[in-house]
């Protein structure tokens, strides 16, 4: 070796972007941080920190007669949504999310059980243009839609009346507290209309987690005597359950927080996020939207505590 | 005696290919029975055919002579040791081992006392309360047979239980499995595509090739006295001659096979061979040679004096351990 340009080892680019990837390669965790920190500043400032920030403010109070913002700790504006009024609120957005999760679960397993299991191929991304094709057109669109589906000059009143069946849309109608004037301005509309909107959020992680699923386990379960339903009981249903939560914290959680469709179908009483956005916006009483807000946040971590704790994810 | 499966001309077509084809087969009650051949010959759909998961497109299956069409897998008096175990992985390996008892309806305590019997045969006492990911997989693959075990099946299927551990493992729990069997006197059915441990471990062996069985018989009869090429080329790698290069070799005009460890390298005499490669394989050698234009494998005992490539050998073997074949393949 006379010289160090004829070690051929050693040969190779000279130059900036190569002296670069050089020092990424001796440096691993130097790219690592490279990449991770914008996203990590916009979620550490932006959006963690505009939330502490909300959630502060629920601390405060709103002066009754300035209606000015009193920067003092107190628990006040907590003690506020128990009272009637707003307490109604939230039991009310509570059970709507909680039948709407519900609802959603019981349709999206058929669906997300055959994907997962029988369709191959062309089927496979049908399947998956049907559940995708919803949310790729506007979410005001859908609801609007929903709302002449629903009307009392709408095709399912005139549907109902083809088949004569009126006395049934109109027996629905009587019925106490779900029903109304008509489906559009009913609880039930309300209810028919979320379920449509969250349905994919539910399907597809409950299809992802029945994917996982191996199909030898299913045959293992028979061959040790199970039949199909002990199977469906003992073995897929509890390795599905993950994927159900998953897709539950999604229709649960966009339920409570939504305040658009429950504006647009609907009777004329308050969800969670009408009422959040009433008080900051017409109200100007943000502490109590911020109070409102945290709702939401606190039943979603007890809801997962729970299931933590009922073995939901055991399976993961 | 009432066969425990018998296979009488059963099929097993997916559209066009021809799984399983016309199989006729008969294994007896307590027997060690070990299906054997290459990825994609049929056995593995023998035994789905024989827990249910398949169902014969013709022919007909008996199990203790109940013809079992139609019978779905959970209502048959059999269990499998899958391939990859098939373990619950949300369970822990008592309630694995439990599952069978569990479905029946046996009430907690006589299962998971069962269980943990069925722990101890496989010497996996106290491991109850882990989880399948906790294991290694010779552990695993001890769970998946005590959970078969267990729901005492008289027909235990066993689908390559042995192709994921390494050799030493392999060696053990062939021994292992073999002194289970005749302790608890099941029938057990073994796919396997490797003919050392089909040889060791069954009573007897049937080998498939293109969904059908070539030749079924005792081990020795399969490696002694192979029926087609096939059997003798895959069982064995056995050389395989022609009959004119037969008759070349002083022999008579017939298709032949001739073990690799019939044939001795002598200093004189003899047939003139090329040594082309030799392979180190601890307790032997294997040599390849080229004689009369033909490649013959070869065996050396440890000790004798590997040839080098290109140096000219001299072979001979006894006329006694040339074994002539019909044509067929």
């Amino acid at each position: 070796m006379t010289s160090a340009s004829s070690n051929a080892l050693l040969a190779g680019r000279r130059g900036f972007t190569a002296q670069l990837s050089d020092l990424f390669w001796r440096r691993p965790g130097l790219l690592l941080a490279l990449m991770l920190a914008p996203p990590l500043l916009w979620l550490g400032v932006v959006y963690i920190g505009s939330l502490i920030a909300l959630l502060a403010q629920s601390f405060f109070s709103i002066d009754e007669f300035s209606g000015l913002v009193l920067y003092e700790f107190t628990f006040s504006t907590y003690r506020q949504l128990l009272l009637a009024a707003n307490f109604d609120i939230i039991l009310r957005t509570v059970t709507m999310a909680t039948l709407v999760t519900l609802t959603s679960a019981v349709i999206a397993f058929p669906i997300a059980y055959y994907a997962a299991r029988y369709a191959h191929g062309k089927w496979k991304a049908l399947f998956y243009l049907g559940v995708m094709l919803p949310l790729w057109s506007s979410y005001l669109v859908k609801i609007y839609a929903w709302k002449l589906i629903l009307a009392k000059e709408g095709i399912l009143t005139w549907g109902f009346e083809k088949l004569h069946l009126t006395w049934l849309l109109e027996a629905i109608l009587a019925l106490p507290v779900i029903g109304g004037n008509s489906l559009s301005v009913s609880y039930l509309g309300t209810f028919i209309v979320f379920v449509y909107i969250w349905l994919p959020y539910m399907i597809l992680p409950t299809q992802a987690a029945l994917e996982r699923v191996p199909g030898n386990l299913v045959e293992a379960a028979g061959d040790l005597g199970a039949t199909p339903q002990q199977t469906f009981r003992t073995v897929i249903l509890p390795l599905a359950l993950p994927g159900i939560i998953a897709g539950s914290i999604f229709t649960f959680s966009l339920t409570l927080g939504d305040y658009i469709i429950p504006q647009i179908v609907g009777s004329s009483r308050l969800f969670i996020g009408q009422a959040v956005y009433t008080q900051q916006g017409t109200a100007g009483n943000v502490p109590l939207a911020a109070a409102f807000s945290v709702v939401p946040i606190l039943i979603m971590a007890v809801y997962l505590w729970v299931a933590k704790k009922k073995g939901a994810f055991d399976a993961l | 005696m009432t066969p425990a499966v018998e296979f009488l001309h059963t099929s097993r077509h997916f559209g066009a290919v021809r799984a399983v084809d016309d199989v006729n087969l008969a294994v007896e009650p307590g027997e060690f029975f070990a299906m054997l051949g290459p990825s994609g010959s049929g056995k593995t759909t023998c035994l789905r055919l024989i827990a249910g998961f398949e169902q014969p497109t013709g022919g007909e299956i008996k199990i203790f002579g109940d013809p079992a069409g139609g019978v779905p897998p959970y209502r048959r008096n059999v269990n499998t040791v899958f391939q990859d175990y098939a373990l619950f992985p949300h369970m822990s390996i008592l309630d694995n081992v439990a599952y069978g008892l569990m479905v029946k309806g046996v009430d907690r305590a006589t299962r998971y006392r069962e269980a943990e019997k069925a722990l101890e045969l496989v010497k996996l006492p106290g491991y109850g309360t882990r989880k399948p990911g906790q294991l290694s997989g010779g552990q695993r693959q001890r769970v998946a047979l005590a959970r078969a075990l267990v729901n005492k099946p008289r027909v235990l299927l066993l689908d390559e239980p042995l192709g994921a551990l390494d050799l030493k493992l392999r060696e053990q729990m062939q021994e292992e499995l073999k002194t289970l069997q005749r302790s608890l006197g099941i029938t057990f059915i073994f796919v396997t595509h490797d003919q050392g441990e089909a040889l060791s471990m069954a009573d007897r062996v049937a080998v498939f090739n293109n969904g059908k069985i070539v030749q079924a018989g005792t081990p020795e009869d399969i490696y002694k006295r192979p029926e087609t090429r096939f059997v003798a080329d895959f069982v064995g790698s056995s050389n395989v001659v022609a009959p004119e290069t037969m008759q070349r070799f002083g022999g008579e005009a017939r298709w032949a096979s001739i073990r690799p460890e019939a044939i001795r390298v002598v200093a004189e005499g003899g047939l003139s061979a090329t040594t082309l490669v030799s392979n180190f394989l601890g307790s032997t050698t294997r040599l390849s040679v080229e004689a009369e234009g033909m490649k013959l494998h070869v065996m050396l005992p440890a000790g004798q004096p590997v040839p080098e490539p290109g140096e000219t050998v001299r072979l001979a073997w006894n006329a006694a351990d040339v074994h002539y074949m019909d044509g067929a393949l």
